[in-house]
């Protein structure tokens, strides 16, 4: 018996807006939420622009000892995981009719962890970097859990009463659609009935600022905050560094139906590859890249014409929109001139390891709405950049397939896609 | 500052970036592209890094493609510091 | 080729390990490290990268004769932090010893998956001296690929081109079982080949302090004493750093190239997360042991040596023997804990323990637990302590438990290599 995961909640942490309806409408609305970063003082880094989240743990519902004990980032994922809850009803059916714990798992991506929480107390602890041999007794309670990743993993485990498999993905950039692939296996392979899978970063602080300004992959355009993030436009200079978080309820197909959740999309394919090249660099043929959709494309038995839209990785850098464009061409063939191709990130930014899930939210809701998101500030092409990145302007679309694909440092590639529910043959996943 | 020489940079090279197996630093290394000596875009932004904070100079992005090589990129330094202590 | 990825688990497949690779307080090749563990020659040290008398804890599973100058590429030595160090230094063992070579295999169906805890934790702390220090223009090109968790992982891909599914998954101290677990799940979707472990290094200062604050690390000086899992009295644990990487290949990849059955097989694997003691609800242990065997199709009885978690706390000692005197039987099999010898080792931990197991399945032998352990009643195990234990091995189960509520089982069948 052929198992699928299916979207049955979305819950949506991200800049320009609270839940999941205002990132829908931001989205939409094709409005950029880049400004010039408030979260610390950016004078002095190269790069002083942000995609922020106006966030306020309590008045998202958090307690005041989450708020106390959790960095940003685990706060954005517990606020993503109950709004995705609430969305989807799964828990809701009173015991024991609801969902035994031991089928129940977590996959959060995230890249770069408690950063926020562990450069603020290294400041305490080094008194603002005096002290190589940090001060111990100035260590907070909670200082290891900020260490370990996989305390995003464990929150979201605690929240949701998981006791099955529970994992943190940290795949660099493409974490949140690594973590999302990974809850989706664990479905396929029945190690679990739901996971609950996405990814959360927050990344705005200055030693991971300081990272970026020092390979010179964030835009040095300060002048204009609100339109900083171009991918695809010839006047790009880098990307947006953003934050936020995206969780989504996943379930195995025939449960959901049974129990008539709504279905927001059937995950049909992911595949990752890696190219083995560069830690940061990417060669310009896009071939692992194209390997992971043609990987993706043969477990959803799709053809390259069957997709609708292309959530493009989009970051605004030259080497990336370059590379994954020549991935489309190589993978899609002459149908990469004719589907639709945007990047959110002209929107929300780059939140690194949380990115991929939040444009996997975002293919779900686009799937659901039969909408596509636009690329936003995109003014003039890159003119080896030739594709159809849907400019400026949201586009009512007929879809039943779309490809969200991702690339990161360490040289992964990911790719996935998602269809209507239904619209593809449950077994074609088997085999 | 005093003056930036090749030596100065095969150090900050070594230090900074190590060495590729088979690549003789020491040798004659002036003409030959950092690409060919196995520093990648990375090496070469770290080494312009390392010279920027010790000599206290500011080097601009662009000019990493004004120095494809260890003797250009010695020129280009020079010239910048000369810039520097003239205005 | 374009095997699908989201396959049932019905294609069963198991994996061959073909090689090991080990940087560990122990020894840094798998040679050193098994001598050493049979000999009971603990790696326990006094913390000599750092002036470390003026914290709570001096004494540390440290691997001072590890030279990065000469089991990493120069080149790599000043881009990545000890804990990548480790893990190509032991992917590279592990490879050689495997005979492997990456570069006349099919560069998809090679994959490389590692667990982390920490990442580039002491790479992080200089670069963030820098940067509060001096200013942004200081901080390294190279904390951007250093410091996050998935270096490793991808400086070991771009080293041997390996091109296929790769992936970092972090469970605290069970996160190597996982990875080893997502390992051989590639196996079964057109992987032929992973290389796949933890390593971690997070004993420099921040490191450190911040394991200290775990609440588990014990503080008591006498390096002997300090760490003494199952006592009567225990008193937490001592961190340490390094890890190991196996090399896991499907049978019929093994096979084709004359590795036969290799030192061992993954045969079961299974993960689990506890909800806290607060809750009310039952760990989850015992049922993720079960699931485990049942994955390998085995019995209890099938089971002839457990390596032990071993927190050396007592809760946590009791709730594992707990469930191991569940599922096994009261002091039915063999229970030991060489990482006596090394501390904790983080996402190294389980990954160190998987190797010495099948170590231990080559050579029919169980290492003991080091240390003056007086057994608590408490504990109806059969722990293997003094002097190793020579007896017939089939079958072992490795059993990991992380900070937090990571839990994970993995199963190894015998192989056919010999010493």
């Amino acid at each position: 018996m052929s198992r699928r995961a299916v979207i049955t909640g979305v819950g949506v942490v991200a800049p320009g807006g609270g839940d999941r309806e205002a990132f829908w409408s931001l989205l939409v609305a094709g409005r950029s939420a880049t400004r010039r970063i408030s979260l610390f003082d950016p004078s002095g880094f190269r790069s002083q622009v942000g995609a922020e989240v106006d966030f306020d743990g309590r008045a998202s519902g958090l307690t005041s000892q989450e708020v106390r004990r959790l960095d940003r980032a685990a706060q954005f994922a517990l606020v993503a995981t109950r709004e995705a809850l609430a969305d989807s009803g799964v828990f809701d059916g009173p015991p024991p009719g609801s969902v035994d714990p031991a089928r129940v798992g977590v996959s959060i991506g995230s890249a770069v962890g408690n950063t926020m929480r562990l450069e603020e107390e290294y400041m305490v602890l080094s008194d603002d970097g005096r002290r190589w041999l940090v001060d111990h007794t100035y260590g907070v309670p909670h200082l290891y859990e900020y260490m370990v990743p996989s305390t995003f993993a464990a929150e979201v485990a605690r929240e949701v009463t998981a006791e099955g498999p529970c994992t943190l993905v940290s795949t660099g950039c493409t974490s949140g659609l690594d973590a999302v692939g990974h809850g989706a296996q664990l479905i396929a392979e029945g190690s679990a009935d739901v996971v609950v899978a996405g990814a959360t970063d927050a990344p705005l602080s200055p030693i991971t600022a300081a990272c970026f300004d020092a390979i010179k992959a964030t835009t040095a355009r300060n002048d204009d905050p609100e339109h900083a993030s171009r991918p695809f436009d010839r006047d790009r200079a880098g990307f947006v560094l953003g934050e936020g978080a995206a969780v989504l309820v996943l379930e195995e197909a025939r449960a959901a139906r049974e129990r008539g959740a709504h279905v927001y999309a059937d995950l049909v394919g992911f595949a990752s590859r890696s190219n083995a090249y560069h830690m940061t660099g990417l060669r310009r043929d896009g071939r692992e890249m194209a390997e992971a959709i043609r990987v993706a494309l043969d477990q959803a038995r799709l053809n390259p014409t069957d997709v609708d839209y292309v959530n493009a990785h989009g970051s605004g850098t030259k080497q990336n929109d370059r590379h994954e464009t020549a991935a489309f061409k190589r993978s899609l063939g002459e149908h990469a001139y004719r589907v639709p191709v945007s990047s959110i990130k002209s929107m929300v930014g780059h939140s690194l390891g949380a990115i991929g899930a939040i444009e996997v939210a975002a293919c779900a809701l686009a799937l659901d709405r039969q909408v596509v998101p636009p690329t936003a500030n995109l003014r003039g092409r890159d003119p080896e950049c030739d594709l159809d990145y849907v400019p400026l302007v949201a586009r009512e679309h007929r879809m039943d397939a779309v490809l969200s694909v991702g690339s990161g440092f360490g040289g992964f590639q990911s790719a996935m896609l998602l269809a209507r529910p239904g619209r593809v043959p449950v077994d074609a996943g088997s085999g | 500052m005093s003056r930036f020489d090749l030596d100065e940079l095969r150090q900050i090279m070594r230090a900074s970036a190590g060495v590729d197996e088979g690549v003789d630093l020491a040798g004659d290394i002036g003409d030959l592209e950092f690409g060919d000596l196995g520093y990648d875009s990375l090496a070469v932004l770290e080494l312009v890094s390392q010279v920027q904070r010790t000599h206290g100079i500011v080097i601009p992005d662009e000019a990493v493609e004004e120095m494809p090589t260890p003797n250009r990129a010695v020129e280009y330094i020079n010239r910048l510091a000369m810039e520097g202590k003239a205005s | 080729m374009g095997s699908p990825t989201l396959t049932p688990a019905t294609a069963r497949r198991t994996g061959v390990v073909t090689g090991l690779g080990v940087v560990a307080p122990t020894g840094t090749s798998t040679a050193d490290h098994w001598d050493a563990v049979l000999a009971g020659r603990s790696g326990i040290r006094e913390i000599t990268r750092f002036d470390a008398s003026v914290y709570p804890v001096r004494h540390a599973g440290t691997i001072p004769e590890f030279e990065s100058r000469t089991r990493v590429p120069d080149r790599l030595v000043p881009q990545t932090d000890r804990w990548t160090h480790f893990g190509l230094a032991a992917a590279e063992e592990a490879l050689a010893d495997a005979d492997v070579d990456p570069a006349g295999l099919p560069e998809y169906e090679m994959a490389v998956v590692t667990a982390s805890s920490s990442g580039g934790v002491e790479f992080g702390q200089r670069e963030m001296e820098s940067l509060y220090q001096h200013g942004p223009s200081w901080v390294s090109v190279y904390q951007s690929i250093a410091w996050f968790y998935a270096a490793t992982t991808g400086q070991i891909s771009i080293r041997h081109g390996m091109r296929g599914t790769c992936g970092v998954l972090c469970g605290e101290q069970a996160g190597g079982l996982d990875a080893i677990g997502q390992g051989r799940r590639l196996l079964r979707q057109g992987t032929r080949l992973v290389v796949t472990g933890g390593t971690d290094a997070s004993l420099g200062p921040y490191g450190l302090v911040s394991q200290l604050r775990s609440g588990c690390v014990s503080t008591v000086d006498d390096p002997e004493t300090a760490y003494l899992p199952f006592d009567r009295l225990p008193h937490g644990h001592l961190p340490g750093e390094g890890g190991a990487m196996v090399v896991v290949e499907t049978e019929e990849s093994a096979s084709a190239r004359g590795a036969g059955r290799g030192y061992g097989t993954v045969l079961g694997y299974a993960a689990g997360f506890d909800q806290s003691t607060t809750t009310g609800r039952p760990p989850v242990l015992a049922r993720v042991i079960r699931q485990a065997l049942d994955d390998a199709r085995l019995d209890p009885s099938d089971v002839d040596v457990v390596f032990a978690d071993a927190a050396g706390e007592h809760r946590r000692d009791r709730v594992e023997s707990a469930a191991l005197a569940e599922v096994l039987g009261p002091g039915a099999v063999p229970v030991t804990a060489p990482k006596t010898l090394t501390g904790r080792l983080l996402a190294g931990g389980a990954a160190l323990d998987v190797a010495t197991a099948l170590l231990s399945l080559r050579d029919q032998v169980i290492p003991p637990t080091h240390g003056p352990i007086r057994l608590s009643p408490d504990h109806e195990i059969d722990l293997v302590q003094d002097e190793p234990r020579e007896v017939p091995l089939r079958h072992a189960l490795v059993v990991a438990r992380g900070y937090a509520g990571f839990t994970g089982a993995l199963v190894l069948g015998r192989g056919d290599r010999t010493r």
